[in-house]
């Protein structure tokens, strides 16, 4: 089971996403996705040195639904902030000590500030401990940090680490 | 009935991106030019593909629902080519930790 299916969350995403890109479920679709669900990953392999472990899916789903609430409050402060008096904005870095380690949830994490309010990340260092962050008007700073440390990072690393 | 919610849903998606934008056009710096169609376009192209949905899954051809695709890919690559031009800038400035 495991060396054929390597990777199984991968696998039902790739299936889904197929069944959604033809936009059917009639049974040949059904059946090509799941051999595609089952070779991709196997195909891949070699380019997951370290391949991401899933620990809870289910708080991976709720991290999903807080995001897509968040980004939905993102556009409506961003509108806020681009209609409004430009000079009154106090633009300005951030640096993010980040605790995350893996690959793919410091590349979540990236995502997730650039898609919430008023932040976009812009440089991850070299050595992978620091995010630089730009940040539309910035009233304090630790407050910024300390509260994509708490909704963001913090759910990351209880599911991916 | 239907019509008045797909009419809706196209203003609010025409409206977002309209003012991701004025954002990119008003903003004096490009960092916080960066802001504006990062953020208020995944709405404004939200917003445009829930009427879809509505619209072709009421034509008695089933469901329609891979829009949903298209903001999963949105949300995928909105913050990646933001970073990528944010991180060219900081290279351009000559930033030491870029």
């Amino acid at each position: 089971m495991n060396r054929l299916l390597p990777q199984p969350l991968f696998s039902l995403f790739l299936w889904l996403l197929w069944l959604l890109l033809v936009n059917s479920v009639a049974p040949g679709q059904v059946l090509l996705g799941a051999v595609l669900a089952v070779a991709l990953p196997l195909l891949t392999a070699r380019f997951w040195p370290d391949r991401p472990r899933l620990r809870h899916p289910l708080k991976l789903l709720r991290y999903i639904a807080v995001l897509l609430w968040d980004i939905g409050l993102a556009n409506l402060t961003v509108a806020r902030l681009i209609l409004g008096p430009t000079k009154r904005l106090r633009p300005g870095f951030i640096h993010l000590p980040l605790d995350l380690e893996g690959d793919f949830a410091i590349t979540l994490l990236a995502s997730t500030i650039s898609l919430t309010p008023g932040t976009v990340s812009s440089n991850l260092s070299a050595d992978r401990k620091t995010l630089l962050i730009h940040a539309l008007d910035v009233e304090d700073e630790a407050q910024v940090i300390a509260h994509i440390k708490q909704r963001y990072e913090a759910p990351l690393r209880e599911i991916f680490e | 009935m239907l019509e008045i919610l797909i009419s809706l849903f196209l203003l609010i998606g025409g409206i977002f991106a309209l003012i991701g934008s004025i954002g990119l056009a008003r903003m004096p710096d490009l960092f916080m030019r960066l802001h504006g169609p990062t953020k208020a376009t995944t709405l404004g192209v939200g917003g445009i593909l829930i009427a879809s949905v509505l619209h072709f899954s009421n034509r008695g051809d089933g469901l329609s629902l891979h829009e949903l695709l298209v903001t999963l890919f949105l949300f995928i690559t909105a913050p990646i080519s933001a970073y990528l031009i944010a991180r060219a800038m900081l290279h351009l400035r000559g930033d030491k930790d870029a």
